[in-house]
């Protein structure tokens, strides 16, 4: 390959370039100044973006939407401080993101030098990789290394920081054709003697289930997973961050799992004699009480992580590799399997039905005729329709806009799972609108999430980023407040936030340069969704100011078995008795 | 999976000689709480990478994820884990030891007995150099202390597979 003699900073775009990187969402700075002037002059769309946390959950908001990498660059010390947060954020939910960040001269590293800030080490424990370039020759090879490390095996965030001089000093252009690392070999292909044993389990069991994850997602799986439904006969669950892997409208569709789950999502995975995990992580949050969770089953385990098999729950059979081939090719496993013999699920269906019945997802208006928060999430999916993508923050609004919307569509439901990072939603949208731009974009914030990081709706508006916020104002820190209502005798210690008197949101919203509405009673809720559709030229932000008092059902408490689930307020479902 | 029995395993770990993996290793190992015994860290035969021989004291299924997060660090090309048995493993310890006229003899026929050397003399001190495993080692500081040790410093544990084994990058 020829090469070509430029500065570092020129080496960092031009790589940046030949990555394939067509937006990146950032602020400069001194230490990364030198790479804002080839930047000035790069196809690469720059948006300038008004926090560096919002830097970073655009780029994942951009990676969830649209299944490419996210790019968000910030310069040394406190620009680079600011992108913890979302760098820790999109490891944890294993979005592949590339963070830029400028770093102060190599002579100066390691004297407490002005804006400097050991950003390596401070991200080493949240990133999947990082790398620090002190030598301009190096600066192509860590940016295309950073790519591969990112969106390959399980998708993570890297960190390239790279030190101002290095960016400054000539070097000779050279961009690796072909990346080979030799620590770093994913396995995509499942081994042909585990899927045979997957599939003689499944053609055992009489009460599968199949627990899909986020991984379903990230390895576009969703076709192969719909297959392998209908093959199987098995119920579905799909976490938190699987919601839209499995089309809810699926008469297979139990639901989500979880410490918010349905009943009979929960409740098919305790009962279960099978587990077929799907790029799911047993997260606490879903397992509840680790020793209780679902006692008699087996489990596969198919993961492209091999350090995700056995971590929580042992596995029986292990399916390492991604988990779209890994599908592709359990399908036809099961297939012999079940001409040698197939089990019969409708006893195990019958019960799913009547948990289904019995306990369906639901909520009470409030007596004093004051809007319900789930009645505004529930009209919001409805009227915006399963094409939109949603971007929620993180507390009630959260798991009401997994409930109550439905997903039909993988990339549609984006949100912060893992690290449940509040100020996600305004950020995470304007990334999603981005990579997504046909797509209606909708955040549903909480009034404490949105006023964490809505100054974006700025960067928003003067970028022609349209996307529509909707407030779900119940002027409290929600969920914190309904643990206080339920495990602290209702002593609400600082969750009241007053945001129905400061700040007023429409105002607010109209100052960013977007529409602001607002809606407090029933009767308007259609009608104001309806003229946030219309508007679609300029950011909207509506503020939902719904009744305070809401709750989040059912609820398995923190650190509870998942069989002491709670569908309403002290009411644990009645199960009968040879359900138990 | 708390209640299980926890044991002592020798893992050889071959990484790029790179800055920062040592780092990486050490932040792995508090951020996921496993116990470090020992971590020896050197160059190997090929100065593209380094060796370390990490000592984890963990339970059975606590092995399989210590080594599964290692793995996935990328400057780690190669975890082995050495069986004692089929292994060479080796500590050096430098001991000093408080003597007189008495007990110097005592003392340096201890130091025959386990075939370690004596590396410094002074009025009152014998500074004496072992290497061994780690039982040998132990043993030899049981019959010294009665003596008085008045300083010790000891290095981690460094092991290798006895015969032509896998491990090295080139195989």
């Amino acid at each position: 390959m020829s090469t070509e003699k430029m500065t570092g900073a020129q080496a960092l775009v031009k790589s940046l370039e030949r990555a394939g990187v067509d937006v990146m969402f950032g602020i400069p700075g001194g230490a990364i100044l030198p790479a804002y002037d080839p930047i000035f002059d790069s196809p690469i769309r720059h948006i300038l973006v008004r926090h560096e946390q919002g830097a970073g959950h655009a780029a994942t908001g951009y990676a969830q939407a649209s299944g490419r990498v996210g790019v968000c660059i910030a310069t040394s010390g406190p620009g680079a401080t600011n992108l913890v947060t979302p760098i820790a954020d999109a490891q944890m939910d294993s979005v592949p993101m590339v963070a830029i960040t400028g770093q102060v001269s190599s002579d100066a590293i390691g004297t407490d030098a002005f804006q400097e800030a050991d950003i390596r080490g401070i991200t080493m424990p949240i990133t999947k990789h990082s790398f620090l370039v002190t030598d301009p020759s190096k600066i192509a090879q860590a940016v295309a290394e950073a790519f591969h490390i990112a969106s390959t095996g399980r998708p993570g965030a890297v960190l390239v920081d790279v030190a101002k001089d290095a960016l400054q000093k000539m070097t000779d252009f050279n961009y690796p054709a072909k990346i080979d690392l030799k620590g770093y070999k994913p396995v995509y292909e499942a081994e042909t003697s585990a899927l045979r044993d997957a599939a003689a389990l499944i053609a055992q069991s009489t009460s599968p289930v199949l627990y899909v994850g986020g991984g379903a997602i990230k390895s576009a799986a969703h076709k192969e997973l719909l297959k392998l439904a209908e093959v199987t006969g098995a119920p579905v669950v799909t976490t938190l961050m699987a919601r839209g892997a499995f089309p809810d409208s699926h008469p297979s569709h139990l639901g989500m799992p979880g410490m918010h789950g349905t009943v009979a999502a929960v409740t098919a995975l305790q009962k279960s004699d099978l587990l077929i995990t799907l790029g799911a992580r047993f997260d606490d949050r879903v397992t509840g009480k680790l020793s209780t969770f679902a006692p008699n089953a087996k489990v596969i385990h198919a993961d492209i992580d091999p350090a995700e098999i056995s971590k929580n729950k042992h596995a029986d059979v292990a399916l390492i590799g991604d988990l779209r081939l890994t599908i592709e090719a359990l399908i036809p496993e099961v297939k012999a399997a079940f001409k040698k013999s197939q089990p019969d699920l409708t006893a195990w269906w019958n019960q799913l039905n009547s948990w289904r019945t019995k306990f369906p997802l639901g909520y009470d208006l409030p007596s004093d005729g004051s809007l319900s928060p789930q009645y505004v999430i529930e009209r919001l999916g409805k009227i915006s329709g399963p094409e939109t993508i949603f971007a929620a923050g993180v507390g009630q609004h959260q798991m009401w806009a997994s409930q109550f919307i439905s997903y039909e569509n993988p990339r549609t439901w984006l949100n912060s799972g893992g690290l449940g990072t509040m100020g996600y939603a305004v950020p995470a949208a304007m990334g999603a609108k981005v990579g997504a731009p046909d797509k209606t974009v909708w955040a549903i914030d909480g009034d404490g999430c949105f006023q964490m990081t809505n100054q974006e709706l700025v960067t928003c508006a003067i970028n022609n980023i349209p996307i529509k916020i909707a407030i779900i104002n119940n002027e409290s820190l929600g969920m914190v407040r309904q643990w206080q209502t339920l495990f602290y005798n209702e002593r609400f210690s600082n969750t009241d936030l007053h945001s129905k008197r400061i700040p007023d949101f429409a105002k607010l919203g109209e100052a960013m340069g977007c529409v602001g509405l607002s809606c407090e009673r029933p009767e308007d809720v259609d009608s104001t969704i309806e003229k946030a559709m219309s508007i679609n030229d300029q950011p909207v932000v509506v503020d939902f100011r719904v009744h305070r008092d809401a709750m989040v059902w059912p609820m398995v408490a923190a650190g509870a078995s998942n069989d002491d689930i709670v569908v309403a307020r002290s009411l644990a479902p009645v199960w009968d008795s040879q359900e138990l | 999976m708390t209640d299980s029995v926890r044991s002592t395993h020798t893992l050889s770990v071959l990484v790029e000689n790179s800055p920062g993996v040592l780092a990486r290793v050490a932040s792995l190992f508090s951020r996921r709480a496993y116990n470090i015994d020992s971590l020896a860290v050197g160059p190997t035969e090929d100065e593209l990478y380094s060796r370390m021989t990490i000592v984890v004291n963990v339970e059975e299924h606590g092995l399989a994820q210590v080594i599964q997060q290692l793995d996935k660090l990328i400057n780690v090309i190669s975890i082995t884990e050495l069986n004692p048995v089929s292994s060479v493993q080796r500590e050096l310890l430098l001991v000093k030891v408080s003597t007189d006229a008495n007990t110097r003899s005592q003392v340096l026929e201890t130091v025959q007995l386990f075939r370690a050397k004596v590396v410094d003399v002074a009025q009152d001190a014998v500074t004496i150099e072992a290497t061994g495993n780690a039982e040998k080692i132990q043993a030899l500081l049981r019959v010294l202390e009665p003596y008085g040790i008045k300083e010790l410093v000891q290095s981690g544990l460094v092991a290798m597979s006895r015969g032509l084994k896998p491990g090295s990058p080139k195989n």
